[in-house]
């Protein structure tokens, strides 16, 4: 009873920031008397082009796919030049991902709509290229963090590679590796926001609306959401890094 | 029960060992020993293909141990090295565990032997099996380390400079432990150290090495009563701070009551380095020990000149 207890306690930081701001996106409309009477002289106040939970769904989905697919990419790029046959790679591997890094996200959408078309595309195709630098540095660092002493003893207690890759290097990487899908995804979800420059329909879009029509209500409501939702994240990822790393914490009575 | 043949290693042009011969035989305590460079870690490594050797044979249970593969051979070797090298993350339990867990021993039996060795090294179970690495002091971790090493009843036990990270007081504390699980297991062992009085106090046997080279090869006592070289020479002599140490000692702190034994006798008071002279200058390893009077007290065994544990009052020098 105890125990379960305090396994809830320590999620009940992300519990309740993710149902404030579900109560948030669904209840936004019903604020519309405070912003008109915060912005009195805007005729029109409240946003109400898509319902925020959609904007919300979509802007969680635009992010999750372009975030999942830089880990994938960083996930492989990582553990191969970290092996012996990839070593060498790993200089050139790193400029290329901190290239993707240098360019700005809306330089990125403006080479890729001429391309690739108005919409979502050019948005994964952006996200995924700006979070991939912070994953990588994450899963190489991750990869490397394991003392050189525990991978000798692991291996003259007559592990495979495969075992030692499996039950050593990745449990003492994980939380590196989270740090830096922690870092990009928080990034990511500020970011994805620019996407609705190119027709992405996501929490960007009552900012980007907002700004072109000098309409500051807008602009507070797509922000509100946005900078929650950030918030939101990163408080899972910290309760998940704190599960990931209980070994720390020594043994329990 | 480890057979090397001629072996030679060399790095970048370099020989590190060099046409070394050494039959280990089941049941030995050997001791590597020599300077930094010597070889004797490569050696060791060697044995259980962390490093592989250029040419020559080393043949293990009989066998050639590149018919092996390199993790069947290790999970046959207890390997613990200076810097331990518990997996962090694992508990206790776990880490020691970890070559039963291996070779699919059931639970129940894998979380028996651990008691076992638990006990056998002296960290009560019921507070350490499920503590992490990082709770304990060094000490802990290195006798975690050997049990770590003994979990599956190796055949052959491998130490790496296993205490040379350790405070005086518990590497003397490891050394009389491991000294005593040799002597209850009558296990293999060979370890490489580069400390002169742990290799006496350790060894059955002493591999002197030097260069790549194996310089002299013997018992403790042959090694001090017949050093085979000057060069076997000058390493004793940085014994000599533990011949110093004898010094500090009398005949009536080591001697065994009762007991008698023949040759020129020593006085209860005769400080322990002459009682090692005359060991030596009598070719015997125990002498009669007399009271001040002339009256028969004991005998002193050679052994006992070896204990150097808490019994010797610290020396300044």
């Amino acid at each position: 009873m105890h125990r379960r207890w305090r396994y809830l306690r320590a999620w009940a930081t992300p519990l309740s920031m993710s149902a404030g701001l579900l109560l948030l996106a669904s209840g936004m409309t019903t604020l519309e008397p405070l912003f008109h009477a915060l912005f009195a002289s805007q005729e029109r106040a409240m946003y109400r082009q898509e319902p925020f939970g959609l904007l919300l769904l979509a802007h969680l989905s635009l992010v999750a796919i372009s975030s999942g697919t830089a880990l994938l990419v960083a996930l492989v790029a990582g553990v191969w030049v970290t092996r012996p046959g990839g070593r060498a790679y790993r200089p050139l591997v790193e400029s290329l991902v901190a290239m993707g890094q240098t360019f700005p996200p809306v330089a990125v959408l403006a080479l890729a709509v001429p391309l690739i078309g108005f919409g979502e595309q050019p948005a994964y195709l952006a996200l995924a290229l700006y979070g991939l630098l912070p994953m990588l540095q994450g899963v190489i660092a991750g990869l490397e963090s394991a003392p050189s002493a525990v991978i000798d003893a692991a291996k003259s207690l007559g592990m495979r590679p495969w075992q030692i890759f499996r039950s050593v290097e990745c449990p003492l990487a994980a939380p590196i590796v989270l740090a830096g899908i922690r870092t990009s995804v928080t990034i990511n979800i500020g970011t994805a926001a620019i996407a609705a420059t190119v027709g992405a329909q996501n929490l960007g879009s009552p900012i980007i609306i907002g700004l072109s029509g000098f309409n500051t209500p807008y602009i507070l409501q797509g922000a509100l959401l946005t900078g929650w939702l950030a918030v939101t994240a990163d408080s899972w990822f910290a309760c998940l890094a704190h599960q990931l790393q209980s070994w720390k914490q020594g043994s329990r009575p | 029960m480890i057979q090397f043949e001629q072996v030679r290693k060399g790095y970048g042009g370099r020989l590190a060992v060099a046409d070394l011969n050494l039959h280990i035989a089941a049941g030995e305590f050997v001791v590597l020993i020599g300077p930094s460079g010597s070889g004797k870690s490569t050696t060791l490594r060697m044995i259980n293909r962390l490093v592989e050797h250029d040419a020559g044979s080393i043949r293990f249970a009989g066998r050639e141990i590149r018919s092996f593969s390199p993790e069947d051979l290790r999970r046959r070797m207890g390997y613990a090295i200076q810097s331990v090298g518990l997996f962090p993350h694992w508990s206790i339990e776990k880490n020691i565990g970890t070559v039963p867990r291996l070779l699919g021993w059931p639970a129940d039996h894998i979380a028996a032997r651990v008691h076992e060795l638990l006990l056998l090294l002296q960290l009560n179970p019921a507070d350490f099996v499920h503590r992490y690495p990082h709770e304990l002091s060094g000490g802990q971790q290195q006798r975690v380390g050997v049990a770590r090493a003994l979990a599956a009843d190796p055949e052959v036990l491998l130490m790496d400079e296993p205490f040379g990270a350790l405070d005086p007081v518990t590497r003397i504390a490891l050394q009389k432990e491991i000294k005593r699980i040799h002597a209850l297991s009558g296990k293999t062992i060979v370890l490489v150290t580069h400390d002169i009085d742990e290799a006496l106090f350790l060894a059955t046997r002493i591999v002197l090495f030097r260069d790549g080279q194996v310089v002299q090869d013997g018992s403790p006592l042959d090694l001090l009563a017949h050093p085979a070289h000057d060069f076997v020479r000058d390493f004793l002599g940085r014994a000599d701070l533990g011949i110093k140490r004898l010094g500090l000692d009398s005949v009536g702190s080591r001697f065994r009551a009762g007991v008698s034994a023949t040759g020129s006798a020593l006085g209860l008071d005769t400080n322990l380095r002459d009682a090692l002279s005359a060991f030596i200058s009598q070719g015997r390893d125990s002498l009669p020990v007399v009271h001040t009077d002339g009256s028969h007290a004991g005998a002193l065994y050679f052994e006992d000149l070896l204990h150097t544990g808490p019994a010797l009052p610290p020396v300044t020098t």
